[in-house]
């Protein structure tokens, strides 16, 4: 029983001069729908910690797969979500507190409001709740949170019998999380150095950070963090853009062409040698993305950590290492012209 | 409504005029816009000046409609030419009753000057709204809180005059008057008071921001960095002045950064200007990399704390209520945008203080 939902009737142009580019859409135009596809029930017996009975959404179809659930929740996933939504509950009332209670105000101050970590005065001590002591419990509760979801990660692959690729660049992204919120403040004596949960107050805090450590342009590490991230971007749109290109021969089954190369690998293969000289391979090509987004919050987590421990003004520490130039001083503020003659009421 | 033929022509010619329609409509209209760009010139330009050196991006940007309009105010400038005295003419602390300021002036000059306060403040009221409704001869009575605050503010202006003319006259003579805050207001626009806490349930540096108020310009910044810097004499300062150096209690953090940011933004919002009017952005901190302009900022703090303490702030016990904080009850104080109101210079550099030498010096006037 397969129902076939078209969603655009031109699908196929059978006129002949005109061919439909199904890739210019973003939606997946074509869902294909058997009975809900329920996994292996294996000797992990996996099958009786599954929740939910499937379900079909056009919209996700569109998106993604069109079956909804069922969901594996195990002892990782329950705590990791009660306490993940302790911690939102937390941050939540306690910007609603601050405006009084009041829903309006809330929802009109929303992206102003946070909950702010306690003041510098109180060092690495618990301080009283409405001074940050709300803010450290709710900290520890997204703690336990996030480390209790890597472990599904990790303990998930381990079932499926696969590797830990996910589990490892979801580390790496962990470890910036915890450079910023547990190592620096433990370094630096204070938790007064933990950024703050809000909209606008941690893009403050982002911009203080740099302002304070002497402009963290010139921090190598943040430059490498800056690389990795932009090359992400790039690598992304390439290796989609080539699989979309070359879907037509088979290409986005991805994984028979990387043990059985084909004529979409061969074109592909063929398109970016021809372009650039150079090409990844069906199976590379995962690997420098892999290793791309994964070194973009190692870098910069090691860039966050020694700024404030090790090094306190990047800017002087660039001109030091001739990083940054010098200048000889010789402004020229006389050829600038004048704020008179700016205004045009020069006389 | 169409001739059948035309119809019947279309019906055996199908074409597809869809898909090379937006195609030549956007293409042809990206052409249009931009010969009429060229031929007609931007239509939003723009104007800069260059506030650094080559290469640095450091320039200032303004719409040149903005730069053709002059500050409306200009206008309302109000020029009243002193009467040179001859010596021979009594003094108005010999005439009038208790005249404890500009007592050295000349009936002539005491009355023009007068009548200028009532221009500059009271418009509507005139005399009346410091001496009250009584006879010429009641006119010696401190009855009104506004008269004590005049005198006290023609004071302030005198010793802003003289004494922090590096500031007020940073380029050339431009002075200030009662119109510079006053602008024909009782009370100047753009006054500030005490608001932190600014939030509920909190205390201590989660209370004093996160909220968009007047103080933190709209921002999530702190809403005391005016409190600190502006009436207290808090340093601003935020950075280590070598690469690496030991933390010390003390040491600026990432608290005075965000404090001074909302001044330093506050600052920008008060001249109409950016940053980089004052910083090379690349090394805030660097005293060899900042403009001229950021030596008459700085002056510009120092001369600010000294109004808000000396002359603002006792004033606290002379006011009404009504004039006093929302918050705090606490008297109203000056700043930046007091005088500024938006302009790099007040008025834009006009030279107000130039009929006006009484209000030039704590001293005797000086009539050329």
């Amino acid at each position: 029983m397969v129902e076939l939902v078209v969603g655009n009737a031109n699908l196929a142009k059978s006129d002949g001069d005109v061919i439909m580019i199904e890739y210019q859409n973003i939606f997946t135009q074509v869902q294909v729908r058997g009975p809900a596809e329920m996994g292996v029930d294996n000797e992990n017996n996996m099958m009786s910690e599954r929740i939910g009975t499937p379900g079909f959404s056009n919209l996700a179809g569109w998106l993604g797969n069109a079956q909804l659930g069922p969901v594996y929740l195990g002892w990782t996933g329950v705590i990791s979500l009660a306490t993940g939504l302790l911690w939102f509950n937390i941050v939540g009332l306690n910007m609603l507190a601050q405006v009084g209670w009041s829903i309006p105000e809330f929802l009109r101050q929303f992206f102003w409001l946070a909950l702010e970590p306690p003041g510098p005065e109180w060092g690495l001590r618990m301080p009283p709740l409405d001074q940050g002591g709300w803010y450290l419990i709710s900290s520890l509760f997204l703690l336990v949170s996030v480390c209790t979801w890597w472990l599904r990660t990790y303990l998930l692959a381990q079932q499926h019998k696969m590797g830990k690729h996910v589990a490892w660049a979801f580390a790496s992204a962990i470890w910036l999380f915890l450079v910023l919120g547990l190592f620096r403040p433990v370094l630096m004596g204070s938790w007064s150095e933990a950024v703050p949960y809000g909209i606008f107050p941690h893009l403050d805090w982002t911009t203080a950070f740099s302002i304070r450590y002497g402009n963290l342009y010139y921090n190598p590490f943040h430059a490498l963090s800056i690389v990795f991230l932009y090359g992400s971007v790039l690598l992304f749109a390439m290796h989609g853009a080539t699989i979309l290109a070359v879907t037509r021969f088979g290409g986005d089954r991805e994984l028979e062409q990387i043990y059985d190369r084909g004529t979409a690998s061969e074109r592909a293969a063929l398109f970016w040698r021809w372009t650039m000289g150079f090409n990844a391979t069906m199976e590379g090509i995962h690997r420098w993305a892999w290793w791309f987004a994964v070194l973009t919050p190692i870098t910069g987590g090691i860039g966050i950590l020694l700024t404030g421990t090790v090094v306190d003004n990047w800017f002087i520490w660039a001109q030091e290492h001739y990083f940054a130039p010098m200048y000889d001083g010789s402004y020229g503020y006389e050829n600038y012209g004048s704020y008179e003659s700016f205004i045009g009421q020069e006389d | 409504m169409l001739p059948s033929w035309f119809n019947r022509w279309n019906e055996e010619n199908p074409t597809n005029v869809y898909g090379p329609a937006i195609l030549i409509g956007a293409l042809g209209g990206a052409v249009f816009l931009a010969i009429m760009v060229v031929v007609f010139g931007q239509p939003a330009a723009t104007s800069s000046l260059q506030t650094g050196p080559r290469g640095q991006g450091m320039s200032v940007t303004e719409f040149n409609s903005d730069l053709a309009t002059p500050d409306p105010d200009i206008e309302l400038v109000y020029e009243n030419e002193p009467y040179v005295p001859d010596g021979s003419e009594a003094l108005a602390k010999d005439i009038y009753q208790n005249v404890q300021v500009l007592g050295d002036l000349t009936e002539d000059n005491f009355d023009r000057l007068m009548g200028a306060m009532t221009e500059w403040i009271a418009p509507e009221e005139g005399c009346a709204y410091c001496h009250g409704d009584g006879d010429v001869e009641t006119y010696g009575e401190d009855a009104l809180y506004t008269k004590v605050v005049a005198r006290r503010m023609i004071q302030m202006t005198q010793n802003i005059n003289e004494n922090w003319s590096g500031h007020v006259n940073a380029n050339k003579e431009v002075g200030v008057t009662c119109f510079t805050c006053h602008r024909g207001q009782h009370v100047p626009s753009e006054i500030w008071f005490n608001i932190v806490p600014v939030n509920e349930a909190s205390a201590g540096w989660s209370a004093n921001q996160n909220r968009a108020t007047v103080l933190s310009q709209s921002t999530s910044l702190p809403s005391d960095a005016l409190e600190k810097y502006l009436l207290g004499y808090e340093t601003i300062g935020v950075h280590d002045y070598e690469s690496r150096v030991a933390n010390e209690p003390g040491d600026p953090l990432i608290q005075n950064a965000e404090r001074t940011y909302s001044l330093m933004n506050y600052f920008s919002n008060s001249l109409g200007r950016n940053c980089v009017l004052c910083h090379n952005t690349r090394a805030f901190y660097d005293a060899e990399q900042v403009t001229p302009q950021w030596g008459t900022a700085s002056l510009g703090i120092g001369m600010v704390q000294e109004m808000n303490n000396d002359y603002l702030v006792p004033l606290q016990d002379v006011y009404p209520e009504t004039r006093l904080g929302p918050v705090h009850g606490d008297a109203p104080k000056a700043a930046c945008k007091t005088c500024h109101k938006g302009y790099q210079q007040p008025l834009q550099g006009t030279n107000v203080i130039k009929d006006w030498p009484e209000l030039a010096t704590t001293g005797a006037p000086v009539y050329e």
